[in-house]
Protein backbone atom coordinates (compact mmCIF):
# COMPACT_ATOMS: atom_id res chain seq x y z
CA UNK A 1 0.00 0.00 0.00
CA UNK A 2 2.63 2.57 1.27
CA UNK A 3 5.04 1.31 -1.81
CA UNK A 4 2.66 1.87 -3.96
CA UNK A 5 1.74 5.18 -3.14
CA UNK A 6 5.49 6.27 -2.91
CA UNK A 7 5.90 5.03 -6.44
CA UNK A 8 3.27 6.66 -7.81
CA UNK A 9 4.05 9.81 -6.09
CA UNK A 10 7.92 9.83 -7.38
CA UNK A 11 7.15 9.43 -11.05
CA UNK A 12 4.51 11.71 -10.54
CA UNK A 13 1.23 12.66 -12.61
CA UNK A 14 2.74 11.42 -15.66
CA UNK A 15 2.51 7.62 -15.11
CA UNK A 16 -0.94 6.16 -16.60
CA UNK A 17 -1.19 3.34 -14.52
CA UNK A 18 -4.56 2.26 -16.29
CA UNK A 19 -7.04 4.25 -13.73
CA UNK A 20 -7.05 7.79 -13.15
CA UNK A 21 -3.91 9.86 -13.43
CA UNK A 22 -2.29 10.41 -10.04
CA UNK A 23 -1.36 13.72 -7.93
CA UNK A 24 2.21 13.99 -6.53
CA UNK A 25 2.21 14.73 -3.15
CA UNK A 26 3.12 18.03 -3.79
CA UNK A 27 -0.11 18.83 -5.80
CA UNK A 28 -1.45 17.24 -3.66
CA UNK A 29 -0.71 19.84 -0.77
CA UNK A 30 -1.34 22.66 -3.02
CA UNK A 31 -5.15 21.31 -3.14
CA UNK A 32 -5.90 20.91 0.08
CA UNK A 33 -4.13 23.98 0.83
CA UNK A 34 -6.86 25.84 -2.18
CA UNK A 35 -9.45 24.18 -0.79
CA UNK A 36 -9.34 25.72 2.74
CA UNK A 37 -8.56 29.13 1.11
CA UNK A 38 -11.45 28.71 -0.63
CA UNK A 39 -13.88 27.53 2.53
CA UNK A 40 -12.37 30.87 4.07
CA UNK A 41 -13.46 33.15 1.18
CA UNK A 42 -16.98 31.28 1.27
CA UNK A 43 -18.01 31.77 4.74
CA UNK A 44 -16.29 35.30 4.86
CA UNK A 45 -18.34 36.13 1.58
CA UNK A 46 -21.71 34.48 3.01
CA UNK A 47 -21.35 36.80 5.95
CA UNK A 48 -20.64 40.10 4.76
CA UNK A 49 -23.72 39.47 2.18
CA UNK A 50 -26.07 37.94 4.30
CA UNK A 51 -25.60 40.36 7.85
CA UNK A 52 -28.07 42.94 8.07
CA UNK A 53 -25.69 45.75 8.61
CA UNK A 54 -27.60 48.93 8.90
CA UNK A 55 -29.20 47.19 11.62
CA UNK A 56 -25.75 45.95 13.24
CA UNK A 57 -24.35 50.05 12.97
CA UNK A 58 -27.70 50.89 14.34
CA UNK A 59 -27.73 48.63 17.75
CA UNK A 60 -23.83 47.87 18.05
CA UNK A 61 -21.87 51.09 16.30
CA UNK A 62 -24.62 53.69 16.59
CA UNK A 63 -22.47 56.98 15.92
CA UNK A 64 -24.71 59.24 17.58
CA UNK A 65 -24.75 57.35 20.82
CA UNK A 66 -20.70 56.63 20.44
CA UNK A 67 -20.90 60.54 20.29
CA UNK A 68 -22.32 61.03 23.15
CA UNK A 69 -19.22 58.83 25.13
CA UNK A 70 -16.66 61.09 24.07
CA UNK A 71 -14.46 62.59 25.87
CA UNK A 72 -15.46 60.66 28.94
CA UNK A 73 -14.77 57.50 27.66
CA UNK A 74 -11.14 58.60 27.34
CA UNK A 75 -10.70 61.46 29.84
CA UNK A 76 -12.29 59.21 33.00
CA UNK A 77 -12.82 55.91 31.96
CA UNK A 78 -10.01 54.56 30.14
CA UNK A 79 -7.42 57.06 32.66
CA UNK A 80 -9.47 55.18 35.50
CA UNK A 81 -8.61 51.86 34.29
CA UNK A 82 -4.38 52.31 33.55
CA UNK A 83 -4.59 53.92 36.80
CA UNK A 84 -6.15 51.08 38.89
CA UNK A 85 -4.02 48.80 36.90
CA UNK A 86 -0.88 51.21 37.59
CA UNK A 87 -1.53 51.02 41.28
CA UNK A 88 -2.10 47.54 41.38
CA UNK A 89 1.03 46.43 39.30
CA UNK A 90 2.85 48.89 41.21
CA UNK A 91 1.84 47.62 44.63
CA UNK A 92 1.92 43.91 43.23
CA UNK A 93 5.62 43.76 41.98
CA UNK A 94 6.87 45.13 45.19
CA UNK A 95 5.37 43.45 47.78
CA UNK A 96 5.75 40.58 45.05
CA UNK A 97 9.63 40.57 45.00
CA UNK A 98 9.00 40.92 48.81
CA UNK A 99 7.31 37.77 48.39
CA UNK A 100 9.60 36.00 45.96
CA UNK A 101 12.42 36.93 48.57
CA UNK A 102 10.37 35.45 51.19
CA UNK A 103 10.11 31.93 49.15
CA UNK A 104 13.68 31.26 48.42
CA UNK A 105 14.79 32.20 51.88
CA UNK A 106 17.10 30.04 53.81
CA UNK A 107 14.81 30.66 57.02
CA UNK A 108 11.86 28.75 57.27
CA UNK A 109 9.30 30.84 58.49
CA UNK A 110 9.42 33.18 56.02
CA UNK A 111 8.97 30.79 53.34
CA UNK A 112 5.46 29.36 55.26
CA UNK A 113 4.15 32.47 55.27
CA UNK A 114 4.69 33.37 51.99
CA UNK A 115 3.66 29.90 50.59
CA UNK A 116 0.67 30.15 52.22
CA UNK A 117 -0.21 34.03 51.05
CA UNK A 118 0.11 32.55 47.54
CA UNK A 119 -1.59 29.93 47.78
CA UNK A 120 -4.48 31.61 49.97
CA UNK A 121 -4.76 34.51 46.68
CA UNK A 122 -4.70 32.10 44.00
CA UNK A 123 -6.81 30.10 45.17
CA UNK A 124 -9.41 33.21 46.08
CA UNK A 125 -11.99 34.76 43.43
CA UNK A 126 -11.09 38.10 42.85
CA UNK A 127 -14.87 39.25 43.18
CA UNK A 128 -14.96 37.78 46.40
CA UNK A 129 -11.70 39.01 48.21
CA UNK A 130 -13.11 42.67 46.66
CA UNK A 131 -16.67 42.25 48.74
CA UNK A 132 -14.56 41.47 51.33
CA UNK A 133 -12.70 44.54 51.36
CA UNK A 134 -15.19 46.82 49.89
CA UNK A 135 -18.22 45.87 52.19
CA UNK A 136 -16.72 42.82 54.63
CA UNK A 137 -14.36 45.30 56.57
CA UNK A 138 -16.58 48.08 56.80
CA UNK A 139 -19.69 45.94 57.92
CA UNK A 140 -17.56 44.19 60.67
CA UNK A 141 -15.55 47.68 61.75
CA UNK A 142 -17.99 50.21 61.00
CA UNK A 143 -15.61 52.20 59.29
CA UNK A 144 -14.24 52.45 55.50
CA UNK A 145 -10.35 51.78 55.30
CA UNK A 146 -8.61 54.63 55.40
CA UNK A 147 -7.33 55.80 52.18
CA UNK A 148 -10.76 56.03 50.42
CA UNK A 149 -11.19 55.65 47.02
CA UNK A 150 -8.00 54.37 46.16
CA UNK A 151 -6.99 52.03 49.17
CA UNK A 152 -9.43 49.16 48.60
CA UNK A 153 -8.60 49.35 44.93
CA UNK A 154 -5.05 49.18 45.88
CA UNK A 155 -5.33 45.99 48.06
CA UNK A 156 -7.98 45.02 45.73
CA UNK A 157 -5.96 44.18 43.17
CA UNK A 158 -2.26 44.85 44.11
CA UNK A 159 -2.83 41.81 46.67
CA UNK A 160 -4.17 39.12 44.32
CA UNK A 161 -1.51 40.21 41.76
CA UNK A 162 1.39 40.07 44.17
CA UNK A 163 0.61 36.44 44.36
CA UNK A 164 0.71 35.65 41.15
CA UNK A 165 3.71 37.92 40.55
CA UNK A 166 5.70 36.60 43.84
CA UNK A 167 5.78 33.26 41.17
CA UNK A 168 6.65 34.86 38.14
CA UNK A 169 9.67 36.51 39.75
CA UNK A 170 10.93 33.59 41.55
CA UNK A 171 10.71 31.57 38.59
CA UNK A 172 12.90 34.31 36.85
CA UNK A 173 15.26 34.13 40.06
CA UNK A 174 15.76 30.75 39.67
CA UNK A 175 16.39 30.78 36.06
CA UNK A 176 19.60 32.79 36.69
CA UNK A 177 22.27 30.44 36.11
CA UNK A 178 23.87 29.59 39.66
CA UNK A 179 27.46 30.36 38.32
CA UNK A 180 26.27 34.14 38.29
CA UNK A 181 25.40 34.65 41.81
CA UNK A 182 28.85 31.90 42.68
CA UNK A 183 31.31 34.47 40.25
CA UNK A 184 29.84 37.24 42.54
CA UNK A 185 30.20 36.08 45.96
CA UNK A 186 33.78 34.86 44.52
CA UNK A 187 34.21 38.42 44.35
CA UNK A 188 33.75 39.14 47.52
CA UNK A 189 29.89 40.20 47.26
CA UNK A 190 27.72 39.63 50.03
CA UNK A 191 24.59 37.47 49.25
CA UNK A 192 22.56 40.54 49.37
CA UNK A 193 25.12 42.60 47.14
CA UNK A 194 24.99 39.55 44.59
CA UNK A 195 21.26 39.76 44.62
CA UNK A 196 20.62 43.28 43.74
CA UNK A 197 23.77 43.66 41.35
CA UNK A 198 23.58 40.22 39.72
CA UNK A 199 20.55 38.07 40.13
CA UNK A 200 18.13 40.33 39.91
CA UNK A 201 18.75 42.51 37.26
CA UNK A 202 18.92 39.23 35.27
CA UNK A 203 15.99 37.60 36.63
CA UNK A 204 13.89 40.70 35.47
CA UNK A 205 15.31 40.67 32.25
CA UNK A 206 13.77 36.96 31.44
CA UNK A 207 10.20 37.84 33.52
CA UNK A 208 9.47 40.59 31.57
CA UNK A 209 7.46 38.71 28.53
CA UNK A 210 5.37 36.94 31.52
CA UNK A 211 5.05 40.33 33.80
CA UNK A 212 3.28 42.16 30.98
CA UNK A 213 1.06 39.77 30.44
CA UNK A 214 0.34 40.02 34.34
CA UNK A 215 -0.44 43.54 33.27
CA UNK A 216 -2.75 42.41 30.42
CA UNK A 217 -4.38 40.29 33.40
CA UNK A 218 -4.62 43.09 35.80
CA UNK A 219 -5.84 45.58 32.91
CA UNK A 220 -9.22 43.62 32.67
CA UNK A 221 -9.59 41.95 36.46
CA UNK A 222 -9.63 46.39 36.92
CA UNK A 223 -12.97 46.00 35.52
CA UNK A 224 -14.56 44.02 38.82
CA UNK A 225 -13.59 47.30 41.07
CA UNK A 226 -17.10 48.64 39.82
CA UNK A 227 -18.37 46.40 42.67
CA UNK A 228 -16.87 48.63 44.64
CA UNK A 229 -19.19 51.41 44.43
CA UNK A 230 -17.59 53.82 42.62
CA UNK A 231 -18.78 57.86 42.23
CA UNK A 232 -18.74 59.39 38.54
CA UNK A 233 -15.22 60.73 38.74
CA UNK A 234 -14.07 57.17 39.64
CA UNK A 235 -15.82 55.08 37.06
CA UNK A 236 -13.41 52.72 34.95
CA UNK A 237 -14.33 51.15 31.87
CA UNK A 238 -16.38 48.53 32.34
CA UNK A 239 -18.81 50.79 34.93
CA UNK A 240 -18.46 53.37 32.46
CA UNK A 241 -20.33 51.24 29.73
CA UNK A 242 -22.92 49.56 31.79
CA UNK A 243 -23.94 52.87 32.88
CA UNK A 244 -24.13 54.43 29.43
CA UNK A 245 -25.91 51.22 28.68
CA UNK A 246 -28.93 52.16 30.97
CA UNK A 247 -28.67 55.44 30.16
CA UNK A 248 -29.03 55.45 26.92
CA UNK A 249 -30.88 51.91 26.27
CA UNK A 250 -27.90 50.72 23.29
CA UNK A 251 -25.32 48.42 23.84
CA UNK A 252 -22.89 50.96 21.79
CA UNK A 253 -21.14 51.47 24.88
CA UNK A 254 -20.16 48.59 25.48
CA UNK A 255 -18.70 47.94 22.36
CA UNK A 256 -16.47 51.05 22.75
CA UNK A 257 -15.30 50.50 26.17
CA UNK A 258 -14.50 46.88 24.88
CA UNK A 259 -12.65 48.60 22.56
CA UNK A 260 -10.64 50.81 25.00
CA UNK A 261 -9.56 48.03 26.73
CA UNK A 262 -8.28 47.19 23.34
CA UNK A 263 -6.22 50.20 23.28
CA UNK A 264 -4.02 48.65 26.36
CA UNK A 265 -3.75 45.26 26.09
CA UNK A 266 -2.93 44.65 21.77
CA UNK A 267 -0.06 47.15 22.60
CA UNK A 268 1.15 45.33 24.85
CA UNK A 269 0.80 41.66 23.52
CA UNK A 270 2.81 43.31 20.78
CA UNK A 271 5.58 44.07 23.02
CA UNK A 272 5.84 40.61 25.14
CA UNK A 273 6.03 39.17 21.05
CA UNK A 274 8.58 40.99 20.61
CA UNK A 275 10.73 40.76 23.57
CA UNK A 276 9.93 37.00 23.46
CA UNK A 277 11.46 37.03 19.54
CA UNK A 278 14.03 39.21 20.99
CA UNK A 279 15.14 36.95 23.75
CA UNK A 280 15.01 34.04 21.62
CA UNK A 281 17.08 35.47 19.47
CA UNK A 282 20.13 36.24 22.27
CA UNK A 283 20.15 32.69 23.28
CA UNK B 1 51.70 17.23 74.91
CA UNK B 2 53.07 16.01 71.49
CA UNK B 3 49.33 16.76 70.24
CA UNK B 4 50.43 20.45 71.64
CA UNK B 5 53.52 20.82 69.67
CA UNK B 6 52.10 19.09 66.16
CA UNK B 7 49.25 21.94 65.78
CA UNK B 8 51.49 24.54 66.62
CA UNK B 9 53.58 23.02 64.01
CA UNK B 10 50.66 23.23 61.70
CA UNK B 11 49.27 26.96 62.62
CA UNK B 12 53.41 27.70 61.69
CA UNK B 13 53.24 26.09 58.27
CA UNK B 14 49.86 27.37 57.33
CA UNK B 15 51.00 31.01 58.07
CA UNK B 16 53.63 30.47 55.39
CA UNK B 17 51.40 29.12 52.48
CA UNK B 18 48.97 30.85 50.26
CA UNK B 19 46.75 27.41 50.64
CA UNK B 20 46.83 24.49 53.53
CA UNK B 21 44.51 22.05 53.52
CA UNK B 22 44.13 19.37 56.19
CA UNK B 23 42.04 16.17 56.25
CA UNK B 24 39.68 17.59 54.06
CA UNK B 25 36.62 15.86 53.63
CA UNK B 26 33.55 16.77 51.63
CA UNK B 27 30.61 14.48 51.15
CA UNK B 28 27.25 14.56 49.12
CA UNK B 29 24.61 13.16 51.07
CA UNK B 30 25.59 9.49 50.81
CA UNK B 31 28.70 10.45 48.03
CA UNK B 32 31.92 10.94 49.28
CA UNK B 33 33.46 13.32 47.03
CA UNK B 34 36.78 13.85 49.00
CA UNK B 35 38.32 11.47 51.07
CA UNK B 36 40.82 13.17 53.58
CA UNK B 37 42.72 15.54 51.81
CA UNK B 38 45.89 17.10 52.64
CA UNK B 39 47.01 20.33 50.61
CA UNK B 40 49.11 22.79 50.51
CA UNK B 41 49.91 25.80 47.51
CA UNK B 42 53.04 28.20 49.13
CA UNK B 43 53.34 31.28 48.18
CA UNK B 44 54.04 32.40 44.21
CA UNK B 45 53.89 28.55 43.48
CA UNK B 46 51.49 27.55 40.33
CA UNK B 47 50.28 24.37 41.33
CA UNK B 48 48.23 22.06 38.36
CA UNK B 49 45.60 19.60 39.67
CA UNK B 50 44.75 16.66 36.86
CA UNK B 51 42.92 13.61 37.26
CA UNK B 52 39.97 12.24 35.78
CA UNK B 53 36.56 13.33 36.05
CA UNK B 54 34.47 13.12 39.27
CA UNK B 55 37.67 12.48 41.17
CA UNK B 56 37.35 15.38 43.53
CA UNK B 57 39.71 18.35 41.74
CA UNK B 58 36.67 20.95 41.35
CA UNK B 59 35.02 20.41 44.54
CA UNK B 60 38.44 20.42 46.30
CA UNK B 61 39.29 23.97 44.47
CA UNK B 62 35.55 25.24 45.59
CA UNK B 63 36.51 24.45 49.32
CA UNK B 64 39.02 26.87 49.17
CA UNK B 65 37.14 29.90 48.56
CA UNK B 66 33.91 28.52 50.27
CA UNK B 67 31.61 27.93 47.41
CA UNK B 68 31.66 24.24 48.76
CA UNK B 69 30.74 24.44 52.75
CA UNK B 70 33.60 21.30 53.98
CA UNK B 71 32.52 17.97 55.91
CA UNK B 72 35.36 17.85 57.92
CA UNK B 73 38.83 19.45 58.09
CA UNK B 74 40.62 22.70 58.06
CA UNK B 75 41.13 25.04 55.04
CA UNK B 76 43.62 28.04 55.85
CA UNK B 77 44.22 31.09 53.13
CA UNK B 78 47.32 33.17 53.43
CA UNK B 79 47.28 31.87 57.18
CA UNK B 80 43.56 32.65 58.18
CA UNK B 81 41.60 29.84 59.14
CA UNK B 82 38.78 30.03 56.78
CA UNK B 83 36.24 27.34 58.34
CA UNK B 84 36.20 29.20 61.35
CA UNK B 85 32.32 29.57 61.75
CA UNK B 86 33.80 33.65 63.00
CA UNK B 87 35.44 34.65 59.80
CA UNK B 88 34.40 36.74 57.48
CA UNK B 89 34.08 34.82 54.21
CA UNK B 90 33.36 37.72 51.71
CA UNK B 91 36.73 39.49 53.11
CA UNK B 92 38.83 35.79 52.29
CA UNK B 93 37.04 35.73 49.37
CA UNK B 94 38.25 39.68 47.89
CA UNK B 95 41.67 38.18 47.96
CA UNK B 96 41.21 34.80 46.48
CA UNK B 97 40.47 35.22 42.34
CA UNK B 98 38.42 32.62 41.22
CA UNK B 99 37.96 31.55 37.65
CA UNK B 100 35.00 29.36 35.95
CA UNK B 101 35.02 26.74 33.12
CA UNK B 102 31.78 28.60 32.27
CA UNK B 103 33.22 32.27 32.64
CA UNK B 104 30.19 33.51 34.35
CA UNK B 105 30.99 36.74 33.08
CA UNK B 106 27.17 39.05 33.90
CA UNK B 107 25.81 38.80 30.65
CA UNK B 108 23.60 42.37 31.73
CA UNK B 109 26.48 44.24 32.23
CA UNK B 110 29.87 45.26 29.66
CA UNK B 111 33.28 43.99 29.81
CA UNK B 112 34.09 47.52 31.53
CA UNK B 113 31.02 46.92 34.37
CA UNK B 114 32.09 43.23 34.43
CA UNK B 115 35.23 44.44 35.50
CA UNK B 116 34.19 47.55 38.09
CA UNK B 117 30.91 46.29 39.80
CA UNK B 118 32.93 44.23 42.42
CA UNK B 119 35.21 47.04 42.69
CA UNK B 120 32.74 49.76 43.12
CA UNK B 121 30.64 47.56 45.58
CA UNK B 122 33.25 45.85 47.93
CA UNK B 123 36.23 47.67 47.37
CA UNK B 124 34.13 50.97 47.61
CA UNK B 125 36.37 52.53 45.04
CA UNK B 126 35.24 55.31 43.02
CA UNK B 127 34.09 55.24 39.32
CA UNK B 128 37.10 56.30 38.08
CA UNK B 129 39.45 54.56 39.95
CA UNK B 130 38.18 50.90 39.31
CA UNK B 131 37.59 52.36 35.47
CA UNK B 132 41.60 52.56 35.63
CA UNK B 133 42.28 49.37 37.07
CA UNK B 134 39.71 47.54 34.66
CA UNK B 135 41.56 49.19 31.69
CA UNK B 136 45.24 47.85 32.84
CA UNK B 137 43.63 44.31 33.75
CA UNK B 138 41.92 44.31 30.13
CA UNK B 139 45.21 45.58 28.70
CA UNK B 140 46.67 42.73 30.18
CA UNK B 141 45.30 40.19 28.64
CA UNK B 142 44.70 41.75 25.26
CA UNK B 143 40.91 42.74 25.36
CA UNK B 144 41.39 46.68 25.70
CA UNK B 145 39.36 47.00 22.54
CA UNK B 146 36.50 45.29 23.94
CA UNK B 147 35.73 47.18 27.20
CA UNK B 148 32.58 48.63 25.82
CA UNK B 149 31.18 45.17 24.38
CA UNK B 150 28.76 42.70 25.96
CA UNK B 151 29.85 39.34 26.81
CA UNK B 152 27.12 38.12 24.39
CA UNK B 153 29.66 39.48 21.36
CA UNK B 154 32.81 37.95 22.76
CA UNK B 155 34.33 34.50 21.44
CA UNK B 156 34.34 31.99 24.31
CA UNK B 157 38.71 32.88 24.69
CA UNK B 158 37.96 36.49 24.83
CA UNK B 159 35.29 35.98 27.59
CA UNK B 160 37.58 33.59 29.45
CA UNK B 161 40.08 36.30 29.53
CA UNK B 162 37.38 39.34 30.46
CA UNK B 163 36.94 36.72 33.46
CA UNK B 164 40.04 36.07 34.49
CA UNK B 165 40.98 40.00 34.07
CA UNK B 166 37.64 40.72 36.38
CA UNK B 167 39.31 38.69 39.24
CA UNK B 168 42.91 40.39 38.39
CA UNK B 169 40.98 43.79 39.24
CA UNK B 170 40.10 43.11 42.67
CA UNK B 171 43.99 42.47 43.68
CA UNK B 172 43.26 38.76 45.05
CA UNK B 173 46.86 37.12 46.47
CA UNK B 174 46.31 34.30 45.02
CA UNK B 175 44.09 32.54 41.60
CA UNK B 176 41.96 29.60 41.45
CA UNK B 177 41.07 28.72 38.42
CA UNK B 178 38.78 25.24 37.89
CA UNK B 179 39.07 23.96 34.27
CA UNK B 180 39.62 27.80 32.58
CA UNK B 181 40.33 26.15 29.35
CA UNK B 182 37.72 22.83 29.20
CA UNK B 183 34.86 24.68 27.49
CA UNK B 184 36.86 26.62 24.75
CA UNK B 185 37.00 25.59 21.19
CA UNK B 186 40.87 24.26 20.77
CA UNK B 187 41.32 26.89 18.72
CA UNK B 188 40.97 29.22 21.72
CA UNK B 189 42.49 27.44 24.42
CA UNK B 190 45.99 28.82 23.70
CA UNK B 191 44.98 32.39 24.09
CA UNK B 192 43.90 31.95 27.82
CA UNK B 193 46.83 30.25 28.27
CA UNK B 194 49.58 32.45 27.08
CA UNK B 195 47.74 35.05 29.68
CA UNK B 196 47.72 32.41 32.73
CA UNK B 197 51.51 31.78 31.96
CA UNK B 198 51.88 35.31 31.92
CA UNK B 199 50.67 35.70 35.51
CA UNK B 200 52.80 32.65 36.25
CA UNK B 201 55.17 34.18 35.42
CA UNK B 202 54.73 37.58 37.19
CA UNK B 203 54.81 35.49 40.49
CA UNK B 204 50.90 35.06 40.98
CA UNK B 205 49.95 32.34 43.30
CA UNK B 206 47.93 29.70 41.36
CA UNK B 207 45.90 26.27 41.71
CA UNK B 208 44.92 25.48 38.73
CA UNK B 209 42.44 22.43 37.60
CA UNK B 210 43.36 21.55 34.40
CA UNK B 211 42.91 18.97 31.23
CA UNK B 212 46.11 20.97 29.67
CA UNK B 213 48.88 18.30 30.29
CA UNK B 214 51.68 20.51 28.38
CA UNK B 215 50.29 23.67 30.18
CA UNK B 216 50.78 21.76 33.49
CA UNK B 217 54.04 20.25 32.36
CA UNK B 218 55.82 23.71 31.08
CA UNK B 219 54.23 26.34 34.09
CA UNK B 220 53.13 24.29 36.82
CA UNK B 221 56.01 24.10 39.67
CA UNK B 222 54.00 21.05 40.96
CA UNK B 223 51.46 18.67 40.07
CA UNK B 224 49.22 16.84 42.35
CA UNK B 225 47.15 13.81 40.57
CA UNK B 226 43.64 13.16 41.79
CA UNK B 227 41.43 10.16 42.00
CA UNK B 228 38.58 8.99 43.59
CA UNK B 229 38.79 11.13 46.78
CA UNK B 230 42.17 11.61 47.47
CA UNK B 231 45.48 12.55 46.04
CA UNK B 232 47.25 9.86 44.54
CA UNK B 233 50.67 11.29 43.63
CA UNK B 234 51.92 14.96 43.70
CA UNK B 235 55.81 16.25 42.39
CA UNK B 236 57.34 18.30 40.02
CA UNK B 237 55.84 18.01 36.80
CA UNK B 238 58.42 16.01 35.31
CA UNK B 239 58.18 12.92 37.83
CA UNK B 240 54.38 13.10 38.22
CA UNK B 241 54.24 13.55 33.88
CA UNK B 242 57.22 12.24 33.02
CA UNK B 243 58.03 9.43 35.12
CA UNK B 244 54.82 8.81 37.30
CA UNK B 245 55.18 6.09 39.89
CA UNK B 246 51.66 4.76 40.52
CA UNK B 247 49.38 2.65 38.45
CA UNK B 248 46.70 4.96 38.63
CA UNK B 249 48.58 7.96 37.64
CA UNK B 250 50.11 6.33 34.65
CA UNK B 251 47.06 4.62 33.68
CA UNK B 252 45.20 8.24 33.15
CA UNK B 253 48.25 10.04 31.25
CA UNK B 254 48.31 6.89 28.89
CA UNK B 255 44.36 7.31 28.53
CA UNK B 256 44.82 11.82 27.94
CA UNK B 257 47.79 11.48 26.12
CA UNK B 258 46.41 8.75 23.71
CA UNK B 259 42.56 8.88 24.06
CA UNK B 260 42.19 6.86 20.64
CA UNK B 261 44.85 3.82 21.99
CA UNK B 262 43.70 1.10 24.52
CA UNK B 263 45.43 1.09 27.64
CA UNK B 264 47.14 -1.37 30.13
CA UNK B 265 48.48 -2.83 26.94
CA UNK B 266 51.74 -1.25 26.56
CA UNK B 267 53.54 -3.90 24.80
CA UNK B 268 51.80 -3.44 21.97
CA UNK B 269 51.66 0.37 21.67
CA UNK B 270 55.44 1.08 19.73
CA UNK B 271 54.50 -1.31 17.06
CA UNK B 272 50.63 -0.93 15.99
CA UNK B 273 50.78 3.03 16.79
Amino acid sequence: MTATTTTAGRTGGLKQDGRRRRLTRRQRTRLLRAVQYAAFVAVGLLIVLKADWPRLSQDYFNPEIARQLFPDVLSTALKNTAIYTAMGFVFGLAFGLLLALMRLSEVAPYRWVANIYIEFFRGIPLLLWLFFLGYGVPTATGAQLPGQPYSPIVLGLGMPAAAYMAETIRAGIQAVPRGQAEAARSLGMSHGQAMISIVIPQAFRIIVPPLTNEVILLTKDSSLVAILGVTVGTKELTKFGRDALNQLVNPTPLVIAGLCYLIITVPLSLIVRRLEAHNNRAR
Amino acid sequence: MSQTAREGEIVSTASDAAIEVRSLHKSFGSLEVLKGIDFHVGKGEVVCVIGPSGSGKSTLLRCINLLETPTSGKVWVSGEDVTDPDVDIDAVRRSIGMVFQQFNLFPHLSVLENLTIAQRRVLRRSKTDAEAVARTNLERVGLADKMASFPAQLSGGQAQRAAIARSLSMGPDLMLFDEPTSALDPELVGDVLEVMRGLAADGMTMMVVTHEMSFAREVADRVVFMDDGTIVEEGRPEAVLGAPQHPRTRDFLARVLNPSRRVSLPARDPASG
